[in-house]
């Protein structure tokens, strides 16, 4: 049980977004209501933030703004970097763009959800497949 | 200019065209369609010019976006493959546009600029996605193609558009989620996102496992988005409801691209030898395209629709380029490359005469299309052809595709494949001669009552043609047909051996 205990908590920002995604995923699945499905794929891709936003972090290191780069300390020898003492940015960075896009993808699904709630008056699919049938 | 600048003006001809486009349209809405049509000639010219100078010398172009060299920057890359690609996505959304015309003014007339706005970023991104080199550029284009793909789907029927395109959406965005994480894996174990810097990284990392979760969960990914067999259900409901003028370029293009990206990451990132030897999963998806072909061509006898047979017909030549392409063999990786071309070409010549019919008809169901021959006779030519091209018949392009594809799968041993696809094609033989023989032998409702009234006297039929534009257009594609099917030779000789090596 202990060992099965450190191999999840070893691993602890993996189990999380996979746990996030499930849930994500399940209420894409199963949920009856078009606005919760929404609200599932949201949570589905911000697990994927999640888990960019996690390989980019370490232990102990900060943001990577290095001090004194352009010289203006106080000229003590060449400057040394160490990249452990920084958190890896790309990912980060990538995430923002990855934010733009899930809310853009957001965004078109609620209009279209406005433009199915219009025709139909309603967001339940299973009255929504009944009104599609009698037509 | 220095002809080094192709690459960025490829893509962005038409992004700035969509700008100025939306921007266009609140003045005056005829503006937007000759902003649409210089967008696209500089971008369909791009890419000629491309194409024929990677032919002449034999390197592949590369652009760094900003001047940021790789593998820090975003680099757009050409050769072989993707040029002759990158023509085929340009030359069929500047016909698209130019035989589109009459039907957007007619159906759509209000939101015209904002169509051929949305339509302009959606060639954007298909563009962007098959020139970049870089596999997150790649997941920004593509969501910008699935995006635009949403919106011009929920134009089309008021009643299933919308909820089709809804479906469209669940469905594509844990597709490119998928990919997404896939892509993840790779940055984790290579710390780089450029194709050929990932390329040349991996190799030691082959027995890894996260980089085999990293493979499956992008081809998982691309299978969901160009909708392989199991994992197609959004295909048919969002080509059929979309309006005409858009599936026939969503149709063709968007699954042939995502083709393509499985293409170039079997081959230029992951690497036969990772995914042929390192890997045991060739022989199961083949297996997997096999059935996709067997049922779509099932599934597409069920339908009394022509478009939606159109789409399972879709659905089905996926299953011959996916599983041409992971037989192991070059022979099968030619046919899937030349099928990706073939395919585009007639599947747009197939979804420019449906909209020819529709401009006439209105709605394409069976009982609608008696005596169609006679109406349009132009239109029901091209039809016929685009037909046999699918079916498979020898001077159009699709027999050619398809004998490389039979060729290498038993070159594999792959007789499940071979049987599948010569079962596609007598299904698509009793498909198309199925809407012939309505066509051709029934006559029109309102024939009939003429018959009663005038006894065996044959009431002779008004002709009412799709506009010109639109036969042009049908015209020139149906040509294409049979030339690259007569150049196939040529074609397979200079781009796709070189390519393969």
């Amino acid at each position: 049980m202990t060992d099965f205990f450190i191999v999840v908590m070893a691993k602890y920002n993996y189990w999380l977004y996979i746990i996030l995604m499930m849930i994500g995923l399940y209420a894409m699945i199963a949920k009856n209501n078009l606005m919760k499905k929404l609200v599932g794929m949201n949570i589905f891709q911000t697990a994927i933030i999640l888990f960019y936003i996690s390989i980019g972090y370490k232990i102990d290191a900060t943001i990577p703004i290095i001090e004194n780069a352009h010289g203006g300390g106080h000229g003590a020898g060449p400057l040394v970097i160490h990249a452990a003492d920084y958190i890896n940015p790309l990912p980060h960075v990538l995430m923002l763009t990855a934010i733009v896009v899930s809310v853009a993808t957001f965004g078109v699904a609620m209009a279209l959800a406005i433009k199915v709630y219009q025709r139909y008056q309603t967001l339940e699919e299973d009255e929504l497949r009944m009104h599609i049938r009698e037509k | 200019m220095t002809p080094t600048n192709y690459p960025a003006l490829l893509v962005l001809a038409p992004l700035v065209a969509a700008i100025v486009c939306s921007c266009a349209s609140w003045l005056r809405k005829t503006l937007c369609y000759p902003i649409a049509l210089v967008g696209l000639v500089v971008s369909f010219f791009s890419s000629t010019v491309l194409l024929s100078r990677i032919i002449a010398t034999g390197e592949e172009i590369t652009y760094y976006m900003a001047g940021w060299s790789p593998p820090f920057g975003i680099e757009y890359r050409i050769d072989l493959l993707n040029s002759v690609v990158l023509v085929a996505v340009t030359a069929i959304a500047l016909i698209n546009l130019l035989a589109s015309h009459q039907e957007v003014l007619r159906d759509a007339e209000e939101k015209s600029g904002t169509f051929y706005a949305v339509y302009l970023l959606f060639i954007t991104g298909l563009i962007g996605v098959v020139a970049t080199g870089d596999l997150f550029n790649l997941y920004v284009l593509l969501e910008i193609t699935s995006l635009t793909s949403y919106a011009l789907i929920a134009m089309g029927d008021p009643d299933r558009s919308p909820m089709a395109s809804l479906n469209y959406v669940f469905i594509g965005v844990i597709g490119a989620s998928f990919y997404l994480l896939g892509v993840g894996y790779i940055y984790i174990m290579t710390g780089s996102l450029n194709m050929m810097d990932v390329a040349t990284l991996l190799p030691p990392l082959h027995g890894s496992t996260a980089v085999l979760v990293a493979f499956l969960f992008c081809m998982i990914g691309v299978w969901i988005k160009m909708a392989l067999f199991p994992m197609h259900t959004w295909l048919p409901n969002a080509y059929a409801y979309a309006p005409i003028a858009a599936a026939r370029a969503i149709a063709p293009l968007m699954t042939k691209v995502m083709v393509y990206v499985m293409i170039r990451l079997m081959v230029t990132v992951f690497g036969y030898d990772y995914i042929f030897k390192a890997l045991h999963l060739s022989s199961s998806v083949v297996w997997l395209a096999a059935i996709a072909i067997v049922a779509g061509g099932i599934l597409a006898l069920g339908q009394r629709d022509l478009k939606k047979m159109a789409a399972y017909i879709i659905v089905s030549e996926i299953g011959y380029m996916v599983g041409g392409a992971w037989l192991g063999n070059n022979t099968g990786m030619t046919g899937s490359i030349l099928h990706i071309i073939n395919d585009a070409i007639m599947t747009f010549a197939l979804f420019l005469a449906m909209g020819n019919i529709a401009f006439r008809t209105k709605n394409l169901r069976f009982e609608n299309l008696s005596g169609l021959f006679a109406k349009m006779p132009w239109s029901m030519a091209g039809f016929a052809l685009a037909g046999l091209s699918i079916i498979g018949v020898p001077p159009t392009c699709g027999f050619f595709s398809k004998w490389y594809l039979v060729m290498g799968g038993l070159e594999a041993g792959a007789y499940h494949f071979v049987a599948a696809l010569i079962f596609s094609s007598l299904v698509c033989a009793i498909l198309f001669f199925r809407v012939f023989e309505i066509c051709f032998f029934e006559s029109a409702p309102g024939d009939a009552a003429a018959h009663d009234h005038q006894g065996h006297h044959h009431a002779e039929v008004a002709i009412e043609e799709a506009p010109v534009s639109s036969l042009i257009s049908l015209g020139v594609v149906s040509l294409l047909v049979i030339l690259v099917g007569v150049y196939s030779g040529t074609i397979v000789q200079t781009i796709i051996v070189p390519f393969l090596g």
